[in-house]
């Protein structure tokens, strides 16, 4: 397990994070880091919840056991949650708080959790949690779509991954329309920056 | 240019396990090839379908498993180079067509991707699609990575012509939806015309041909059993006297476990990539090496049992095990933890491990199952049958495709399912055994799947019940594919026919047929009800597009819907339709997200306090 980097990513169905996944695939083909990923769309399309699996490394596996991962991705606060048992006390985990309740919630099958409470179950558990307003940071970027590129930015300020802002940006621009690329980069740096500010 | 037909032999690309398979058929020459589409496999064939725009490959989607296996045989028959991909239950719909192919052989190359599915992420079941090589007599491959799964097509269908035979190439999801970095090979010049050389009396099978044939067939087993014996997807590697026998992607698993545990001195892999015939000579002479053995596979005791075999045979005592108690499940698929965990207590060794957190006392997460789209033609539809069907006692088969979700609640259509096309067949049994009304649901393209037969069935034998038929003009739950009710001309193809639903059940002689629009609610439960009452077999086709395959069409976005201040928030537009769209603010007030909402009107007509509005334009 040493010499490989594990990340999970979770999302809802139509947050981009097929397209995230793809950036950094690309990133690690640029970089010369073997990479193996995963995904389990669960009908995507339809709202279900969408997990991506990536091992940056020479491990040969393409998933993650539960309490493995070394960092977690969540798009959406309550699947971040889900995701913890994936987790284990040294993970780092990046957060958008923007929520998307689920169907359940709407007609009283489920109550969606406090979100104070959320990131304390989180941070009390794990190493470090950087919670971002993705959604926000988008459409101050220009795209309220961006939400996948401010994670990025967030995700490579920690460090853990074995990938440089410049190969995820290179990766960016092949793997985004040509006309979000701007936009795109903007998204990524405001990520990483608000990721840096947050301690 | 589409990216799989690249040139560029060595250059390295991001690709999906299922892109790797078709780049390496792509590289072997496929010429023709041939679908039902299914999860895991779907991806397979939605690349051929673009490539064969391109080149002179021909794809098709074919109406069923069988069909496409059909077709693919007959021009593996005239010596050109084919393939059939279906997820693995396919292959129970294919297997008629599968066993008796077996017999009769093939000149050109055909390969046969079963895309199997343990843990059942969508699917109806998880059988283990090796078995299919036993019961046919026909060899099976089996790739442990993406990378190998693009690599060993071309070896299929070498193997394939050398014993002309078709070769089985399973795959698991985690090989399909798997992505890694594969490096491109030469592209063999593909043949696409052949000739069909007339040979009654090796190809038409009545008894007297066919007990020769399976003389045949045991030959080519025999020699099959010799290519695997000295195949090089059968490795060894190590040198230690602990054995492990592995297949597919748990040959990941070992050998990262193997690292982390720091016994490569002690242990000897072998990976099994040619999994039928089983290499006998292979493994006896690795079991002899060994001391004791663990054989590791997803699903059943597939190789555990020839191993045990082969022991035997060889008059090996020493412990061989998998499948058990602390040691392996036949459920569900593996994962990188639990193969560790297993092989360091099997070896008894130590077990690095990184502590699970303690979850308890984290709040609760609500669920997120998969749901109908907003504005999706179904759930109008189900709301018509609910409100046509009050005050009966009924019962519901369903069938396989987005409408299946209906069973959820709170539309809570959906009773029974067993298969593809179960819908008609089960319908026949309950309506004669029962008394209650049956009413079941078919989507367009699974009617003319394996729907069919049972209306027919029902026709002749005069059951009583009403099937209501699910058209929205596509293949929607596995991403969009044709079928043959598709209007082609849509997406501008102008070389295809296109088959007329209600004239096929007219032709079928059911005598009660009726057409409606759901999205207009009040005369679709009046047309509903009259098709309930009446005794007999009657047909009721709901026909409007899938909402989400529309939009591609669609110039500019309908007007969505809001929720004016005459909502008296008694809910029942969430509690009996139950679209994705709606949602409760803050203060508890139901509104519908404007991005989301499709603007269908269905929630429009059934608020009583008539409160839901178009948005002004
Ligand atoms: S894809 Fe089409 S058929 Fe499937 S749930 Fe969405 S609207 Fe309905
Ligand atoms: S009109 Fe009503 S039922 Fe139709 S999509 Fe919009 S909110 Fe859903």
């Amino acid at each position: 397990m040493s010499d490989s980097t594990r990340l999970i990513m979770v999302a809802v169905g139509g947050q981009g994070n097929l397209l995230a996944s793809s950036v950094l695939g690309e990133a690690a083909l640029l970089a010369g880091i073997p990479l193996r990923m995963s995904e389990i769309h669960g009908m995507a399309q339809r709202g279900g919840v969408v997990e991506s699996a990536l091992v940056f490394g020479n491990a040969r596996s393409s998933i993650i056991s539960d309490g493995e991962a070394d960092v977690l991705v969540g798009f959406e606060p309550s699947e971040t949650l889900r995701g913890l048992n994936k987790c284990n006390a040294q993970t780092v985990i990046i957060t958008n708080l923007s929520p998307l309740p689920p169907f359940t919630v709407a007609i009283g099958k489920g109550v969606y959790p406090d979100m104070a409470e959320l990131q304390q179950a989180i941070r009390s558990r794990t190493a470090r949690l950087v919670a971002v307003n993705a959604v926000e940071i988008a459409k101050t970027a220009g795209n309220v779509l961006a939400v996948n590129m401010v994670l990025l930015g967030a995700l490579i300020q920690t460090g853990v991954l074995p990938l440089t802002s410049a190969h995820v940006k290179q990766a960016i621009q092949t793997k985004t329309k040509a006309a979000f690329v701007d936009i795109n980069i903007r998204a990524f740096d405001m990520g990483y920056e608000v990721a840096g500010q947050h301690r | 240019m589409h990216k799989l037909l690249t040139d560029q032999p060595g250059l390295q690309m991001v690709m999906l396990g299922n892109e790797a398979i078709a780049r390496g058929a792509i590289e072997a020459g496929v010429a023709v090839a041939a679908t039902y589409p299914g999860t895991p496999s779907s991806e397979i064939a939605n690349n051929f379908f673009q490539i064969s725009r391109e080149t002179d490959l021909y794809f098709e989607y074919s109406t069923n498993e069988k069909v496409a296996l059909e077709v693919a045989a007959a021009a593996a028959n005239s010596g050109v180079r084919s393939m059939c991909i279906m997820k693995h239950v396919g292959m129970n719909v294919a297997a008629d067509a599968l066993m008796t192919l077996a017999y009769v052989g093939v000149k050109g190359g055909l390969v046969i991707v079963s895309a199997d599915d343990p843990s059942m992420f969508s699917s109806q079941n998880e059988q283990d699609n090796r078995y299919y090589g036993k019961l046919s007599g026909l060899p099976v491959l089996e790739p442990s990575s993406v990378e190998e799964a693009g690599e060993m097509i071309s070896h299929a269908f070498e193997l394939s012509e050398t014993l002309q035979e078709p070769v089985i190439f399973r795959t698991t999801t985690r090989i399909n939806h798997s992505t890694a970095v594969v490096t491109l090979r030469t592209i063999r010049k593909q043949i696409s015309r052949g000739d069909f050389i007339k040979d009654p009396f090796n190809y038409v099978t009545v008894p007297a041909v066919s007990r020769r044939l399976h003389v045949k067939l045991l030959a080519h087993l025999d020699q099959a059993a010799r290519c695997s014996d000295e195949s090089p997807y059968n490795i060894v590697s190590g040198n230690g006297s602990w054995g492990v026998i592995c297949s597919g992607v748990s040959f990941a698993y070992v050998s990262d476990a193997v690292q982390d545990l720091g016994i490569g001195d002690q242990i000897r892999i072998l990976r099994i990539g040619f999994s039928h015939p089983m290499p006998a000579g292979v493994i006896k002479t690795f079991l002899a090496s060994c001391q004791k053995v663990l054989v590791v596979e997803e699903g059943e005791p597939y190789m555990e049992e020839s191993v045990k075999a082969f022991a035997q045979e060889a008059g090996l005592t020493l412990p061989i095990q998998g499948k058990g108690e602390g040691l392996f499940s036949r459920l569900y698929e593996f994962d990188p933890r639990m193969v560790r965990e297993v092989m360091a207590s099997y070896f008894g060794v130590p077990c690095p491990a990184k502590p699970r957190l303690d979850l308890s006392g984290v709040p609760e997460v609500p669920q997120r199952p998969p749901n109908l789209c907003a504005g999706c033609s179904h759930r109008a539809t189900y709301y018509a049958v609910k409100k046509a069907a009050e005050g009966m006692q009924t019962i519901y088969p369903t069938d396989i495709g987005c409408y299946t979700l209906g069973f959820l609640p709170p539309l809570g259509m959906g009773d029974f399912l067993i298969c593809m096309g179960s819908s008609t067949g089960t319908s026949c049994g309950f309506s004669r055994v029962t008394d209650k009304k049956v009413i079941s649901f078919i989507g367009d393209s699974t009617f003319f799947h394996s729907g069919i037969p049972g209306l027919i069935n029902a026709v002749f034998n005069n059951h009583n019940f009403t099937l209501v038929i699910l058209d929205n003009g596509v293949t929607a739950m596995t991403g969009h594919q044709p079928n043959p009710g598709v209007d082609m001309k849509l997406l501008n193809f102008q070389d295809y026919g296109q088959v007329s639903i209600e004239a096929v059940v007219r032709a079928l002689g059911v005598p009660h047929v009726a057409v409606i629009q759901p999205y207009k609610v009040k005369k679709s439960i009046e047309t509903l009800k009259e098709a309930f009452n009446f005794k007999g077999v009657s047909v009721v086709i709901s026909r409007e597009m899938c909402t989400l395959y529309a939009k591609g069409f669609k110039k500019t976005k309908t007007r969505p819907y809001y929720v004016s201040d005459k909502c008296k928030n008694h809910r029942e537009c969430i509690s009996q339709l139950a679209c994705p769209a709606f949602f409760l603010d803050a203060a508890g007030a139901v509104k519908i997200d404007p991005v989301m909402c499709a603007g269908c009107a269905v929630c429009a007509q059934i608020c009583p306090e008539n409160a839901i509005l178009p948005v002004k334009a």
